[in-house]
């Protein structure tokens, strides 16, 4: 059975290993997450913004020249297609609401390749409260359409400039933020990590990706579980979400996809369940990617949002126990795979999420196998990357 | 006896406990610091393990600890610094750092290396109560070395009583909820919460840190507790490019309100 303990442990992993100007607010978290999101009032205003504001369910579309292609069975879980253009904001949506359960005016965020940080933008313009997104100085200039888009929706970006200036050092300065405002803010993160009840609360609100694939499933397939579920994973949301409900259903393969950036050992890459170790970041006890004298190494991937040095403790554990398949994808097959995806099936995906796709060349299934890609993203934000490498696929 | 025990069995008073980051400005800074900081009348060191993801420091500490990573600073060398100044040296010395960092050392290699080069304490700010008291206590206590965990003016009355039970040696006592570095000086707000803390029975004595830089708040602050702590307005000092033992002296005698000499 996988689940996540009282004091937020999967298996070994997760915990909160915060300072203790954090307890206050983790505290108060902790103690009310479970019991807010199951009162029927938030869930009927949760369901009905995720529907009517979001456009969801989101379609689960049988690729079929793909399916051609790979020969197997592939569906398309379309989170692309949510308002704001990824899963993110299925759990920025659930954050705010409980942000305004608890009574806070002032919202901060997190964000690597911008979605997190649009989708938080997003919510806070539909409430009408403050928001202020912390994004490293090096992903300002690599993913400037969403700086934009964030600004538009009101939202201050504000630049990370200490560590490698990417997605690690926008949590570390998210989370000073936190600690110098410690009444009025509520902090969004975005993906499974961060310390507990986080990764679980997330994990929660992105769930509702495998609760809808198990009835679009059962309707088109007439059963409810695909034999392969294929996720992209840098914290590792969109993945948490796809899994979720298939965790304890042995026989659905979890396939997490982790960005290679330039090759395993090349030195810069972000593979993290190969390259990482048993260690602590941003306040959860998961595998990092460090060096033996306890420095988070700073990682590298041309995709920024798998830019990160650590997985969500949920994937650790289910990487270390052999529950879900690790499986690492270099740049180039990112970018070969985003441009075969374009032209075979008329979807240009987040650079994040053409590592998922690009998976398929990797894994083995059998022709019988029904196989579902979370297509976590869409590829807007990415057109500079992509116009850069026009003369090579 | 630990050198910490020693420290507050003969002085309850005006305890002036500065921070610097080991390997800072100059990676062979460390054990002259040390000592500098023991001539000019410190009564007890901070030292900081550089971490390349600081949460709880503000800019100027987090600057420290890159440029002494960039130095070349490790944890072994700075076990092996700790080793050299012992020798000269009987002022009390608190590791602060980073849980990470004593995972992949090795916990119980850790507090081994600490005691047998002559570390006093620890501070472990992202070490929690609940899992300090699940795997470690018996550890620590057991190799004899004093432990500070920290409150803030949000830790509850009952939280506090149970930081008390923990900590070994002193309670660090965040004056404001911040990051390091913070500038300013101290509300009325801040001297409530000072009192409330004063009015509780505690075992342990208390050091307030955080937003202390001058000769006043440190003032202010032993008013309200057994002393104070200093660290990033050291660090500014210790970066302004002087020597760093006339650096060290200068800014002890500041704070104590000496006047700095010629």
């Amino acid at each position: 059975m996988i689940a996540i303990n009282e004091k937020g442990y999967y298996g070994e992993f997760g915990g909160a290993y915060i300072p203790e100007m954090l307890h206050p607010n983790i505290e108060e978290l902790r103690q009310q997450y479970v019991q807010v999101m199951e009162e029927p009032a938030f869930q009927r205003e949760f369901r009905h913004l995720l529907k009517d504001y979001v456009g969801r369910p989101s379609p689960l579309y049988l690729a079929e020249r793909l399916s051609g292609h790979y020969k197997a069975t592939i569906y398309l879980k379309r989170e692309d297609l949510n308002h704001t253009g990824a899963h993110k904001i299925n759990n920025t949506i659930g954050q705010i609401l409980m942000a305004r359960r608890l009574g806070k005016t002032r919202i901060i965020a997190e964000t690597g390749a911008g979605q997190h940080g649009v989708a938080t933008a997003t919510v806070c313009a539909l409430m009408g409260i403050q928001c202020i997104v912390y994004m490293g100085a090096v992903d300002i200039k690599r993913q400037a359409p969403n700086v934009s888009r964030m600004r538009m929706l009101g939202a201050e970006v504000r630049p990370a400039t200490s560590g490698s200036q990417t997605l690690k050092d926008a949590t570390n300065e998210a989370i000073r933020d936190w600690i110098n405002n410690p009444v009025d803010t509520h902090y969004i993160i975005g993906s499974v990590v961060g310390p507990h009840p986080y990764p679980d609360m997330v994990a929660r609100f992105q769930s509702v990706i495998s609760e809808e694939m198990k009835w679009q499933l059962e309707e088109q397939t007439g059963r409810e579980n695909p034999d392969a579920i294929v996720a992209c994973v840098g914290g590792g949301s969109n993945a948490a979400g796809a899994y979720y409900h298939y965790l304890n259903e042995k026989e659905v393969r979890l396939i997490a996809v982790e960005a290679a950036g330039h090759g395993i050992h090349s030195g810069e890459s972000a593979a993290t369940s190969v390259l990482g170790t048993k260690g602590i970041i941003h306040g959860s006890r998961t595998l990092l990617m460090q060096t033996p004298d306890g420095q988070i190494t700073e990682p590298y991937s041309l995709s920024a949002g798998l830019d990160y040095p650590g997985i969500g403790p949920l994937h650790a554990h289910l990487i270390a126990s052999g529950r879900a398949e690790a499986i690492s994808i270099t740049d180039d097959e990112a970018l070969a795979s985003a441009f075969f995806l374009s032209r075979k099936e008329g979807i240009i995906p987040a650079l994040e999420t053409a590592h998922a796709f690009a998976a398929l060349d990797k894994m083995e299934y059998s022709p019988e196998d029904v196989i579902v890609v979370c297509l976590s993203g869409r590829g807007d934000k990415d057109l500079d990357t992509y116009i850069q490498h026009f003369d090579r696929f | 006896m630990n050198r910490l025990d020693k420290l507050f069995a003969h002085k309850q008073k005006d305890i002036l406990n500065i921070y610097f980051t080991a390997g800072y400005p100059a990676v062979e800074d460390t054990g002259k610091i040390i000592q500098a900081l023991e001539k000019a009348g410190a009564d007890l060191i901070e030292l900081g393990m550089p971490y390349s993801d600081p949460l709880a420091d503000g800019p100027t500490i987090q600057q420290s600890g890159q440029k002494a990573l960039k130095n070349g600073m490790t944890l072994p060398l700075l076990f092996d610094q700790v080793q050299a100044v012992r020798e000269k040296t009987d002022i009390p010395l608190v590791l602060m750092g980073y849980f990470n960092q004593v995972m992949q050392y090795g916990e119980q290699r850790f507090l081994d290396k600490c005691v047998a080069v002559g570390i006093d304490g620890l501070i472990l700010p992202d070490l929690p109560l609940y899992e300090y008291e699940q795997y470690y206590q018996e550890m620590v206590e057991k190799a004899g070395l004093g432990i500070s965990f920290l409150i803030t003016p949000q830790t509850t009355e009952e939280r506090i009583k149970k930081v008390d039970e923990l900590s070994r040696g002193f309670i660090y006592m965040v004056a404001n909820s911040s990051i390091t570095g913070a500038k300013g000086g101290i509300t009325d707000k801040q001297l409530a919460y000072f009192e409330r803390v004063n009015r509780l029975p505690l075992k342990n004595p208390r050091l307030i840190g955080f937003g202390i830089s001058d000769h006043e708040t440190f003032v202010t602050a032993c008013r309200y507790a057994n002393g104070a702590i200093i660290g990033s307005a050291f660090i500014r000092a210790l970066a302004e490019g002087k020597e760093v033992e006339k650096a060290t002296e200068d800014f002890v005698r500041s704070i104590r309100g000496v006047g700095v000499s010629a």
